[in-house]
């Protein structure tokens, strides 16, 4: 008796079996990609250490309250004029043109009263322990977005590019072998051109409102 | 001229859905490999803070510390304050160490040097909270934080 052939299988269930499973993928998939403000912690300080002196001028300290209010050198500041204050102050450039500190590539205004140099100009944010995280980020990101400025400004001067496109491409792996190396060292010069000095004190149990 | 006259009439042929499953397989199995299925369950709030100022976090050397106040299910038995959640259970800020150590631990070794501690915070928490766990990492020496946001600008609301 001749062998009959198998009958085949019907595959036209196999197209709903995969859009069960595709459904099912599609409504867990998160696609998580995490960003955030990366910031490096000062590491404990003995107490024996006398902390260094700061000129007055070259201090920008930025207060936040229990409230929300931002206060900037002792006057109350809107958020949206952080950025913009923020800028003037660490591009000042103070200092006269035949003093150690002067500063060739700042765009400032140059007053005496504000800071030296972007090397010695200190931002410091002080906030109540009752300030909500919100504020305190808008005001982190703020302040970061102002070095970001300053440093793609730069960037784009001395070498066409932006800081903050590179430092992605960087983290990235987009540079290889001796480019690494090489945009490497110019990431360095801009940092040091602008380093990033963010002191944050202890939040206080409460400032002046 | 019998060419012709033969297509007369003839309708347009159904399109063939015999290639639609492979369609879907290739949808399925891009979904398959994106999916990243959720590691902890999360006891606490999460509405994070936005920013645009942001780098990239990378995940192969990062710890999770979660804080905010408990959420819905959760609020009758620990109430309404701040509470820092790491792994899978809520912890206190002197316990942080042991804790962090311990996740810490599940990282590939040559990266648990360089580990980066990743805040996620929700933005109704108080500062103060964020202060301690700082106060705590600065202790145990893991430095490297990076505060995890969402795209957007505080601003633009």
């Amino acid at each position: 008796m001749a062998r009959r052939s198998a009958p085949e299988v019907n595959a036209g269930s196999m197209a709903d079996i995969a859009f069960l499973l595709l459904i099912f993928f599609l409504v867990t998939t998160t696609m998580e990609k995490d960003k955030g403000i990366a910031r490096q912690l000062p590491p404990i300080q003995e107490d024996n250490i006398i902390p260094p002196k700061i000129k007055e001028k070259n201090l920008f300290i930025v207060l936040v309250n229990k409230n929300n209010d931002i206060m900037v050198n002792e006057v109350p500041m809107e958020l949206r004029n952080l950025r913009k204050s923020a800028i003037d102050f660490l591009d000042n450039g103070g200092a006269s043109s035949n003093s150690p500190e002067y500063c060739s590539y700042c765009k400032g205004n140059r007053k005496p009263s504000s800071s030296d140099n972007p090397n010695k100009a200190v931002i410091s944010v002080q906030n109540d322990r009752l300030t909500t995280y919100n504020t305190y980020i808008a005001v982190q990101n703020e302040l970061v977005a102002a070095y970001n400025f300053l440093r793609n400004r730069e960037s784009q001067r001395l070498y066409g590019w932006d800081y903050t496109e590179a430092k992605k491409d960087m983290g990235l792996g987009r540079y290889k072998g001796k480019a690494k190396d090489k945009i490497n060292k110019k990431l360095k010069e801009i940092q040091q051109m602008y380093p990033l000095k963010l002191s944050e004190a202890q939040a206080k149990k409460q400032v002046a409102n | 001229m019998s060419k012709f006259t033969k297509k007369k009439g003839n309708e347009l042929p159904p399109i063939s859905t015999a290639s639609l499953p492979d369609i879907v397989f290739m949808l399925l199995f891009f979904f398959m490999v994106a999916t990243v299925m959720r590691e902890t369950d999360l006891l606490v709030e999460q509405n994070l803070p936005k920013a645009d100022q942001v780098e990239k976090l990378k995940k192969d050397r990062s710890v999770f510390i979660f804080a905010g106040k408990p959420s819905d299910q959760y609020k009758d038995k620990y109430g309404d304050e701040g509470r820092i959640q790491i792994g899978d259970k809520y912890t206190e800020i002197s316990n942080i160490g042991l804790a962090l150590t311990e996740a810490r631990g599940k990282l590939n070794p040559e990266l648990q040097s360089s580990v980066v501690v990743a805040l996620k915070v929700d933005d109704d928490t108080n500062t103060g909270l964020v202060t301690d766990i700082k106060e705590k990492l600065r202790e145990l020496n893991m430095v490297k934080i990076i505060y995890i946001t969402t795209p957007g600008n505080q601003l633009d609301n």
